[in-house]
C-alpha cells in the first residue's frame, strides 16, 4: 500500500461511479470464529456521497482499459483518459483494510474488458476468490457479471459473491446495437440466464443437502441507462415487469443518463440529467414491487410516458376516479395501498388498528398519512372533505401541483368551493 | 396529584408500577428520588427499587406482551427523554387493564408515540452502525468515539462483536462518558477518566495510531471525493442522509 494506490483508486473510483447499484442487502451470513464480517440482511448505509447517493460498497473497478467502444460509457476505447489497474492483492488489502475501519459494508467489482470476457471475469473472480479463502471475509460481495463470459466462470463467481449483475444498460435492441456496436441483447441475457439458472440449481440442491454453499445468494440486479437513447417509459416499464417476473432478479436500477462523450453525435444532448424522470421511474418500480400495480396500469398505450409533474400514483389515481373514496375502515389492503399519500407501512398500522375501533382524520394524520394529497381519495369516521367524487378530477390535480410558496396560508377551518376558473 | 418518587431505572419504573396495584394508587407523576419535589402536590410516595417486585411485574408482562411488545418498553426507555417513564407506565397499565394486549392498537396515542420514540430510537442505532468510523491504534485496537442522541452503544455492541470478532475494537461514547472494549473474547464496559482521555474531538492523537492509519483515512477520503457525480450534486439530500451532527466524527468530512 503506497502513494500508487491513490491514484490508482481516484481514477478506478470515478470510472466506477456512474454504476447505480449499491445495495448491500438480501443475504445474512454470521461471522464464523476468526473471520471478518459478516452480512446483515438487510444492508447498511456507511455515508453519502455529495450528491446524495449511499456509499455501501466499496464500489471500484478492477480496470478501466476496455476494448470496448460503447458510446454512453466513460470508459470507452476511443475516450482519452487516465487508465488504471489494480492488482488484485491490492485490491482485497484496500477492501479488508476499508471494512475493518467500519468504512464500507463490501465489495462492488466492475471491470472494464481486457483482451476477452473471460479473461476479464477470471481476475474478477479471483479477488472473490482470495477474500473469502484467504481473508475468511464473510462481507458482501457483489460482482459485475461480464457479458459473455463462460458458464464455468460465472458458476465460479455465484459460489464467492453475494449478487451478481449484468447491465442491460439501453432498454431496446435497436438502440443498443447502434450504440455498443459490440453488444447485443443475446450477450447480456445469456449471462443473466447462466445467474439464474445457477441459483434455481443451488435452490434444489439445499433443499436435499443442507450444507451445500449458497450461490449468490442475494440473487442479481441490473441497470438501464435512462435518456441515452428515445425509448419511452411504458417500454421501460414494461421490460422491467418482464424481468421482475423471472425469479432471482431482485432489482433494476435506472441510471439518468449524465452526458459523458458529449462529441458523439448518436447521443442526444443533454444540458443535465433527466433526474426527475428517472425518480419518477423509481416510483414507478416501486409500485410494481410493493403495492401490486401492474407495468399497464402505470403507462400504456394512452399514456406512455409517465407525468414528471405528479407521481405514477397519484397519476393512476386521477385516471381512475371511479375507484374512490376508499373507506379506510372497510377497504381491504390493496385497495388502501392504491391510495395516493398512504404507504405500505401505514396501510399495515390502519389494517392492525381499525380491529380496535373505527379510525378518523386525526388518528390517520399521527399515523403519518400525507392527508393533504389522501384526503381526496378517502372516507373514514369522520371526513367532511370534498372527495374526488366531489371535484373533478382536473381540479384535485391543479390543488395538488399547486406550489403554495407560504406567503398567504390558507386557514383549515375555511371551507373552500371550488369553481371551474379557479 | 400524586406523585411516585423513584431511582430513574428500569427496575424502578416496573417496582412503582407494583406498589401502585398494590395500594391502589396511580401516579399523576413520575419523579426523580434527588430532585427538590414540585410546586403542588398532595402526596408523594416513595418507591424502592425491589428486584423481587419488579421481576415479577416484567413476568406479567412477558405474559400479555409478544417480544416485539417488550423490547418497545426496553428501547423506549433508553431514549432518556424527559417525560418517557410516565409514557411507559401508561401504557402497561393500559396493557394490564385490558384483556388482550393493546400493543397493536395505533390509534391509541400512547401506543403510537410509543411506537414513534422507538423508531427513533432504533433509527439512532442504526445511524451508530453506518456512521461509527474506526481509527487504528499502534496496538492494533480500533477505536471509535461518538455522542448519539440516546443512549443506544449497549444496543450496537452485539452487531460489532459478530461483525469484527477478530478484532480489538473500543466504541466510546462522549456524551455519556462510557464505552465498549472487545477484547476478541468479551465485551466490557470501560471509562476514560478526564486526565487520561487519549482523543481530542474524536480524533486520536498522532503518537497513538498505527503506522499506515493515516493513509487509508487519504484513501478513504479520496474515494469519498472521487465517487460522487458533480453533474448530480444534491446537498440537501447528502445532509438529510447524513446529518451534519455526524461529521465531526467522519473521517471522510474531516479535512
Amino acid at each position: 500500500m503506497n502513494e500508487a494506490v491513490l491514484e490508482k483508486l481516484k481514477i478506478l473510483a470515478e470510472s466506477a461511479k456512474y454504476d447505480v447499484s449499491c445495495a448491500s442487502s438480501g443475504t445474512s451470513r454470521r461471522n464464523t470464529s476468526s473471520g471478518i464480517g459478516s452480512a446483515t440482511g438487510w444492508g447498511i448505509c456507511h455515508s453519502f456521497a455529495e450528491d446524495g447517493r449511499c456509499i455501501s460498497l466499496l464500489k471500484i473497478m478492477l480496470t478501466n482499459h476496455c476494448i470496448y467502444d460503447c458510446a454512453y460509457c466513460i470508459n470507452r476505447r476511443s475516450n482519452d483518459l487516465k487508465r488504471a489497474t489494480f492488482s488484485v492483492t491490492e485490491l482485497v488489502n484496500l477492501t479488508i483494510e476499508f471494512y475493518r475501519r467500519n468504512y464500507i459494508e463490501g465489495l462492488f467489482l466492475s471491470s472494464g474488458v481486457v483482451r476477452n470476457p473471460d479473461y476479464t471475469m477470471e481476475r474478477l473472480v479471483r479477488v472473490a476468490k482470495e477474500l473469502r479463502l484467504n481473508h475468511r471475509y464473510n462481507g458482501y460481495i457483489h460482482l459485475k457479471s461480464i457479458p459473455g463470459a463462460s458458464r464455468e466462470l460465472i458458476n465460479e463467481a455465484g459460489l464467492y459473491a453475494d449478487r451478481l449483475s449484468v447491465n442491460i444498460e439501453i432498454p431496446n435492441e435497436q438502440s443498443l446495437q447502434l450504440l455498443a456496436p459490440d453488444k447485443n441483447f443475446q450477450s447480456v441475457f445469456t449471462p443473466m440466464r447462466y445467474i439464474r439458472q445457477g441459483i434455481l440449481e443451488n435452490l434444489e440442491d439445499r433443499k436435499k443437502f443442507r450444507k451445500v454453499p449458497r450461490f449468490a445468494p442475494a440473487g442479481q440486479s441490473t441497470q438501464m441507462i435512462i435518456g441515452a437513447s428515445p425509448d419511452q417509459d411504458k417500454d421501460i416499464l414494461h421490460l422491467s415487469s418482464a424481468l421482475y417476473q423471472r425469479p432471482t432478479l431482485k432489482r433494476v436500477y435506472y441510471s439518468g443518463f449524465v452526458p459523458v462523450n458529449e462529441y458523439d453525435p448518436r447521443l442526444p444532448a443533454l444540458k443535465q440529467p433527466p433526474l426527475v424522470r428517472e425518480n419518477r421511474l423509481y416510483q414507478a418500480d416501486w409500485l410494481m414491487r410493493f403495492y401490486h400495480f401492474k407495468a399497464e396500469e402505470i403507462a400504456n398505450e394512452a399514456y406512455p410516458d409517465l407525468d414528471l409533474e405528479i407521481d405514477p400514483k397519484l397519476a393512476w389515481a386521477l385516471r381512475h376516479p371511479e375507484k374512490f373514496p376508499v373507506d379506510i375502515n372497510k377497504a381491504d389492503y390493496e385497495m388502501i395501498l392504491r391510495v395516493p399519500g398512504i404507504g405500505v407501512k401505514s396501510a399495515k398500522l390502519i389494517l392492525v388498528s381499525r380491529r380496535y375501533g373505527k379510525l378518523g382524520s386525526q388518528q390517520l394524520q399521527k399515523m403519518g398519512i400525507v392527508l393533504k394529497k389522501a384526503r381526496y381519495f378517502i372516507t373514514c369516521q369522520e371526513l367532511p372533505y370534498q372527495t374526488i367524487q366531489e371535484i373533478h378530477p382536473d381540479q384535485v390535480r391543479k390543488i395538488l401541483t399547486n406550489k403554495n410558496t407560504g406567503r398567504k396560508r390558507e386557514d383549515p377551518r375555511q371551507l373552500k368551493l371550488q369553481f371551474e376558473d379557479d | 396529584m400524586v406523585v411516585f418518587t423513584y431511582d430513574k431505572t428500569f427496575e424502578g419504573l416496573l417496582t412503582a408500577l407494583f406498589e401502585a396495584y398494590y395500594y391502589k394508587i396511580f401516579p399523576d407523576l413520575l419523579w426523580a428520588e434527588q430532585e427538590p419535589l414540585p410546586l403542588f402536590y398532595d402526596r408523594v410516595i416513595p418507591v424502592y427499587t425491589d428486584e423481587e417486585k419488579s421481576k415479577r411485574v416484567w413476568q406479567g408482562l412477558q405474559k400479555k406482551l409478544s417480544r416485539g411488545g417488550l423490547s418497545f418498553l426496553t428501547i423506549t426507555w433508553l431514549s432518556e427523554l424527559a417525560d418517557v417513564d410516565m409514557l411507559l407506565f401508561r401504557y402497561m397499565r393500559k396493557n394490564i387493564d385490558s384483556p388482550q394486549s393493546i400493543e397493536l392498537n395505533f390509534g391509541d396515542p400512547d401506543v403510537l408515540k410509543i411506537s414513534q420514540i422507538w423508531k427513533k430510537v432504533n433509527q439512532e442505532k442504526h445511524r451508530l452502525l453506518q456512521f461509527t468510523r474506526f481509527q487504528k491504534t499502534a496496538d492494533d485496537i480500533f477505536f471509535a468515539v461518538f455522542e448519539p442522541r440516546y443512549n443506544v452503544l449497549p444496543l450496537t455492541t452485539p452487531h460489532f462483536q459478530n461483525r469484527f470478532s477478530d478484532q480489538k475494537w473500543l466504541l466510546y461514547d462522549v456524551k455519556r462518558k462510557y464505552g465498549y472494549y472487545y477484547d476478541l473474547s468479551e465485551v466490557t464496559e470501560v471509562y476514560f477518566s478526564s486526565e487520561t482521555t487519549p482523543f481530542q474531538n474524536g480524533k486520536l492523537s498522532e503518537e497513538y495510531l498505527a503506522a499506515d492509519e493515516k493513509l487509508f483515512q487519504q484513501l478513504w477520503k479520496q474515494y469519498f471525493k472521487s465517487i460522487a457525480i458533480r453533474e448530480r450534486l444534491n446537498p440537501k439530500l447528502h445532509r438529510q442522509n447524513m446529518p451534519a451532527r455526524f461529521w465531526k466524527y467522519l473521517t471522510e468530512k474531516q479535512d
